[in-house]
């Protein structure tokens, strides 16, 4: 494989409901939210309360492993909406779900590998992608193991 | 149901690229057509619904705009392109309700306006977990795809037969943008967008609009025109459930089964279907969800030729549809209706006619069906006042 292409990896719009996650991610840590109420995880980190039982909750340590739910190669970045500007020319990029360990689905990109040789059901791991911006919080992206 | 509420106008703007009209024009224009198919006038209508992608404030400006002076229900339910359908259960019930007689519904936009955002929409708060990884929506309905795929061995030859079916249907349809009938090779040969998604597996964008008149049953009674009765009508929302992510099935598969319960009818019972055909994946989630196959056989279902107008199993978007004829503003659910009307009163395109079309369902995907999304159902059907 020739050598590895870095995405952009443009920076969150960081707000006070999802600042503690991407604090975190500035240390490379992965949290993910969790719910002592009725010990389930949830994702997006971006509440306080449990989604499932409304009861406090708060965000933990995650595994930061999990497998591939879906992908797909993105090779026209067409964006009508949001978010394509920095991806224009970053084609083709794999955009995924994967499921995590713990549970939960979250939507990231597949770094590191060929396209061709991404498949649902593989596992992989996190690692950050950091974006610059202020408080340099890094991208959860995840990487075939 | 008591006073049961009927479509008695109906109409689609002919045009799909309208550089020299405003949207507020393109809503009028649809209005009056809407109003002149039923045989009544904008002093008849109390009622108006309209999504808040209209221009200015919404149905205020639209209601100033038409001089509607006796307004006694509105309504802005937004729900994407499936918003309309919605509106028509909303009418149903307004009218049912006794707060008004004749509720006009407008839907009009261009292109150019791009893809409206609701206000507020920049302060979603799952955007920085999602936007910053590139997504849009054709990737999204390609997460959809490719699970499909996995679990339940759907191709991609199978989803072109959507598009196929959609262009037999368009080369009928002298308003059309895409006329030209193609085969699942040319689909299949036509650029990936987002892998397994072709150019040809995505919907047109294009102007336009189409308006809508419901009306009371003692209204329907006083007019010449065919009123298709609303039988059943529901709304559904699916979320991401706190990261329960699964991408097989729509809000069709909640909003779909209220519907008929309402309507006392069943999937066996429907001769025609409109369903919201953003992509070809929408149309096989859209077509188990409603009941019309068993879930993960929509592959095998379309492949049939299911869809094809009028003697597949189940005639779907004889109009073409989003994939071919038109997707105004990026809102499909107006045309759906409209094309359903012309079934149930016999005046589609006569290549596309169902015979005896009796019950029509129509069902609408607003959003994201990668993400997150709102689900309209309606069942109409011809009877007679």
């Amino acid at each position: 494989m020739t050598e590895e292409r870095a995405l952009p990896a443009p920076a969150p719009v960081v707000s006070p409901h999802s600042a503690a996650f991407w604090e975190a991610s500035a240390q490379e840590r992965f949290l993910v939210g969790h719910c002592p109420g009725c010990d389930q995880w949830f994702w997006p980190p971006n509440r306080t309360f449990c989604p499932r039982c409304g009861k406090a909750a708060s965000l933990r340590d995650a595994s930061g492993t999990g497998t591939i739910y879906s992908y797909t190669t993105v090779r026209v970045n067409g964006s009508i909406a949001l978010g394509g500007g920095p991806y224009k020319d970053a084609v083709p990029f794999v955009l995924a779900y994967v499921e995590l360990a713990e549970g939960p689905t979250v939507m990231t990109n597949i770094v590191g590998a060929d396209p061709d040789v991404v498949a649902v059901g593989l596992p992989v791991r996190v690692e950050f992608s950091r974006t610059g911006g202020p408080e340099d919080p890094a991208l959860p992206r995840f990487r075939l193991v | 149901m008591a006073g049961r509420a009927y479509i008695a106008g109906a109409f689609e703007h002919p045009g799909r690229r309208l550089p020299d009209f405003s949207p507020a024009q393109l809503h009028a224009d649809v209005a009056l057509g809407a109003l002149a198919d039923a045989g009544l006038t904008l002093a008849d209508v109390d009622g108006l619904l309209s999504t808040p992608d209209a221009p200015g404030l919404g149905v205020i400006t639209l209601a100033d705009y038409l001089g509607l002076d006796r307004l006694s229900y509105t309504d802005t339910t937004e729900s994407g392109g499936s918003a309309y359908i919605a509106h028509v259960g909303h009418a149903a019930m307004a009218i049912e309700a006794g707060l008004c007689s004749v509720v006009l519904i407008t839907m009009a936009g261009k292109v150019s306006s791009g893809v409206p955002m609701p206000s507020g929409y920049q302060d979603a708060p799952e955007l920085s977990f999602e936007i910053p990884f590139g997504t849009s929506i054709v990737p999204e309905y390609a997460l959809a795809a490719r699970r499909h795929m996995y679990e339940f061995g759907t191709t991609s030859e199978q989803l072109a037969e959507v598009k196929v079916a959609a262009s037999t249907h368009a080369q009928h349809n002298p308003n059309a943008v895409l006329r030209k009938v193609v085969t699942v090779e040319q689909v299949l040969d036509s650029p990936l967008v987002a892998d397994p998604l072709h150019k040809l597996d995505c919907c047109i964008n294009t102007d336009g609009g189409g308006a809508l008149v419901v009306v009371s049953e003692d209204v329907a009674r006083s007019l010449d025109r065919h009123c298709v009765a609303i039988r059943g009508h529901a709304t559904a929302i699916k979320g991401s459930y706190g990261g329960r992510i699964d991408l097989t099935y729509t809000a069709a598969a909640q909003s779909g089964p209220r519907a008929y319960d309402m309507a006392g009818v069943g999937p066996a019972d429907i001769d025609y279907v409109g369903l919201y055909d953003s992509f070809t994946i929408t149309v096989l989630e859209q077509i188990e969800d409603l009941g019309f196959c068993e879930k993960g056989k929509g592959g095998l279902f379309v492949e049939s030729g299911a869809l094809r107008s009028p003697d597949g199993q189940l005639p779907t978007n004889s109009d073409g549809g989003g994939l071919c004829n038109n997707h105004p503003a990026a809102r499909g659910g107006m045309p759906k209706l409209v094309e359903a009307v012309r079934q149930l009163r016999g005046e589609a395109t006569p290549q596309v006619q169902v015979r005896d079309c009796r019950t029509a369902l129509v069902n609408g995907i607003g959003g994201s069906i990668g993400t997150r999304m709102g689900s309209g159902t309606v069942i109409l059907s011809r009877e007679a006042v």
